[in-house]
């Protein structure tokens, strides 16, 4: 009985308001940058240099290296969740999402702090009469891609793994498997199926880096191409080469995105505690069990020293932080929660036309991609050449800020509303039809309440990537910095105690951010 | 009088016809093989599935312009006839009001309806408490509520056992009695349909069959009817 339902969906002109607004900005300001970097190209006598080549391949290969190890590692950590339990699993599993929302000049500061120079690592290398390992160029820009996208790929895998149906399993123990067995007819296809998803996510965050190469990289040898849109900006004032190489930046982040599209990559932040698997055949022997323990142990401490040095090194700063950073940590807190309204507005916005289908739906995913390709310093590239002009770069910092972060957040909260939007829209649209509810009365009787859970996480999440923005704030502020420009800028000046102190200050305000909004998504639980 | 005037509905493969009438405040039951239609051609009464051909009418008027809502129609699916996330008498409300703007009268005439299914005092508790037999007094109770002239009842209550089924329906008829509505039930079970319905329309082979007195319709049925109830009608 195909029943071609007539069910009710949200209004659709909000979401034809919000993929306007995208296009305009995205495709408006990709627009201004392709005439700048015409005439830069003219009178420059000639596009890309050597330096902007070298940053090109700079880019690939480091997003490339980042991947790979982050996978790499990945898998045996996953296996390890997967397959085991133990006391505290589902609070490591929980903790895997803390670096995703970690400010990246938080998790730098802290892996300057354990590899720098005069880091616990070089002191126990040097102890031991070892070279140390130089946290500078290309090791640390893939170190620090590491530290925070592997638990990203670890979730993304385990998912994988978690998808395995219990039965199989059992099937498998009944027919006498090996691990070895296990690993080739089970492990190996799932993880086929799953890691091309996970290269490329990670990849695609990799390609805009800028923090982590801003801090650790830099020169000629470790400038990625956002790196070298921001020095094209800020240094040398040539706006020509900088949206040269923001037409570049869209190229290699539009490539990506329609590889990663044609491979349909599962999302890795999905339900993480899992389901229960029996006994996995050949996992129960103590070698096996050793190597599951220190690959566990070793992971928990990649991702959890830089953050305790950073805690243990700022905690004594953080009550005799001078004014200056108080002031900054004011500006974050007045610019995420606009940020998180953009995103979640603009999401549920799109959920309209995104729900009701057809070519509408079709051009409102479209529209929501956008800023996926155009990065922080592409954006905020094409509105410097727009808005200088105009006004004083400075004196748009913070609204720009706050509009872009949410921009660029959008994407990640809209693709946590749309499964269960869906769900909704399926079941409780056709009775809400039943009774006469208009398209208005649905989205605010039924369709937000019902999306209060995730409409709290995404908020929390787009909360901590504004508090954590440095990208557009470093191209527009001078003079009133946000709380990560002033961490970057403490560092710069070699003030590392109250750099670490500015900096513990932003992580306890990205996370109670968060941990605001995911608490009052959640409180709307009582109720199911 | 509902009149199914040259109905033809499509969906792929799958055809039903239907042209018959019945009159205001009858009390037909739907029965047939499982993925006749019968489903189908209720949700072309409330306005979910566009029939390819023919017009529905409500006492001579088309419904076919009609949004589900604004029918002259209440219907009850098999389950989520509840919201989930809002309280028994926010869901009632609703049958009051769609943007679930309610006055004080409004709360009362609540509270009377739920006191009339036998529900009195349960206003704040949420779907997820209800049994599935008091989910399903709600869902009728917003029926009276909404005192549409059509009552469709898709199977809401196929889970339960007969003692429960027969309670339903007493409790149906008394409320269709009271708003005068034309009631239409899907039902598989022939002593529902005995029990309830003043006549019965059989949904077969890509047709609806006009309807046929309760009683004519066990006695005289036909080859394909005698085939669907099996030995034990």
């Amino acid at each position: 009985m195909a029943r071609r339902a007539l069910a009710l969906s949200p209004p659709a002109w909000p979401g034809a308001v919000a993929a306007g607004g995208l296009a305009a900005l995205c495709l408006g300001t990709l627009a201004v940058l392709a005439r700048a970097g015409q005439g830069g190209a003219g009178q420059g006598g000639g596009g890309l240099g050597p330096a902007d080549i070298a940053a090109i391949r700079f880019t690939l290969s480091q997003a490339a290296l980042s991947a790979l190890l982050s996978v790499a590692l990945a898998v045996p950590v996953a296996r390890a969740l997967a397959r085991r339990r133990f006391a505290g699993r589902a609070a490591f599993v929980t903790a895997l999402g803390a670096p995703f929302l970690l400010p990246v000049i938080v998790a730098v500061l802290g892996l300057v702090a354990i590899f720098g120079q005069r880091g616990a690592v070089n002191a126990a290398l040097g102890a031991l009469g070892l070279p140390a390992v130089d946290v500078y160029g290309l090791g640390g820009v893939v170190l620090a891609h590491v530290f925070l996208n592997l638990p990203l790929a670890v979730r993304m895998i385990l998912h994988g793994w978690q998808a395995i149906p219990a039965e199989r399993l059992r099937l498998a123990a009944s027919l006498g498997f090996s691990a070895r067995n296990v690993a080739r007819h089970i492990e190996r296809p799932m993880l086929r199926a799953v890691l091309p998803g996970a290269l490329l996510a990670i990849f695609l965050v990799c390609l805009g880096s800028f923090a982590v190469a801003l801090i650790l990289g830099g020169g000629p040898r470790a400038t990625t191409v956002e790196l070298a849109i921001y020095q094209a900006v800020r240094f040398d004032f040539d706006l020509g080469r900088a949206a040269l190489l923001a037409l570049v930046q869209a190229g290699l982040c539009a490539a990506a995105v329609v590889a990663a599209g044609a491979m349909a990559a599962p999302s890795g932040f999905g339900p993480g505690a899992g389901r229960r698997i029996e006994a996995v055949p050949g996992a129960a022997g103590p070698v096996a069990r050793a190597a599951d323990a220190l690959v566990l142990l070793g992971a928990a401490a990649l991702i959890s020293a830089p953050i305790a040095a950073v805690v243990a090194r700022g905690l004594p700063e953080i009550a005799t932080l001078p004014a200056p950073v108080w002031q900054a940590a004011l500006r974050s807190a007045l610019i995420a929660p606009v940020s998180a309204a953009v995103a979640v507005a603009g999401a549920v916005a799109l959920l309209g036309p995104i729900l009701r289908g057809g070519a509408g739906g079709r051009a409102a995913e479209v529209a929501a991609m956008l800023p996926v390709v155009a990065s922080p310093l592409v954006l905020g590239a094409g509105l410097f050449l727009l808005l200088f002009p105009v006004i004083a770069p400075d004196r748009v910092a913070l609204g720009v800020t706050a509009v872009l972060n949410g921009v660029l957040a959008l994407p990640f909260v809209l693709r946590l509303l749309i499964p269960p939007a869906r769900e909704i829209a399926a079941t409780d649209g056709r009775l809400a039809a039943a009774l006469g509810l208009s398209a208005a009365g649905f989205l605010r009787l039924v369709l937000l309440p019902r999306l209060r859970r995730p409409l709290g996480f995404g908020a929390g999440v787009a909360v901590a990537f504004a508090m954590g923005d440095l990208g557009v704030i470093a191209l527009f502020a001078t003079e009133a910095p946000t709380l990560p420009l002033q961490v970057m800028r403490l560092m710069g000046a070699f003030r590392m105690d109250e750099a670490a102190g500015a900096a513990l200050l932003l992580v306890v305000m990205a996370f109670a951010g968060f941990a605001l909004c995911d608490r009052w998504g959640r409180g709307g639980d009582a109720q199911a | 009088m509902l009149k199914l005037d040259g109905v033809v509905i499509e969906a792929g493969d799958f055809t039903l016809r239907a042209d018959w009438s019945v009159p205001a405040g009858a009390r037909v039951a739907l029965i047939g093989p499982s993925g006749a239609g019968k489903s189908t051609l209720l949700g072309a009464i409330a306005g979910f599935v566009a029939p390819a051909r023919g017009r529905i009418l409500w006492e001579g008027r088309d419904l076919g312009p009609l949004e589900p809502g604004a029918r002259p129609v209440s219907i009850l699916f098999q389950d989520q006839n509840l919201f989930p996330h809002l309280d028994v008498a926010e869901n009632l409300g609703l049958g009051i009001s769609p943007a679930l703007r309610l006055g004080g009268e409004d709360r009362a005439r609540i509270a009377r309806v739920l006191a009339r299914v036998g529900l009195a005092g349960a206003d704040r508790r949420r779907p997820g408490t209800l049994s599935g037999g008091e989910a399903a007094r709600v869902a009728l109770a917003r029926a009276l509520l909404r005192a549409r002239p059509m009552l469709l009842l898709d199977e809401p209550f196929a889970a339960f056992g007969p003692a429960l089924r027969a309670d339903m329906l007493g409790l149906v008829d008394e409320i269709a009695t009271e708003t005068g509505a034309l009631v239409l039930l899907v039902t598989h079970d022939p002593a529902d349909a005995r029990r309830f319905a003043q006549s019965c329309v059989f949904v077969a082979e890509g047709s609806a069959r006009p309807p046929v007195p309760t009683a004519r319709f066990f006695a005289e049925a036909d080859q394909t009817l005698r085939a669907y109830l099996g030995p034990s009608a």
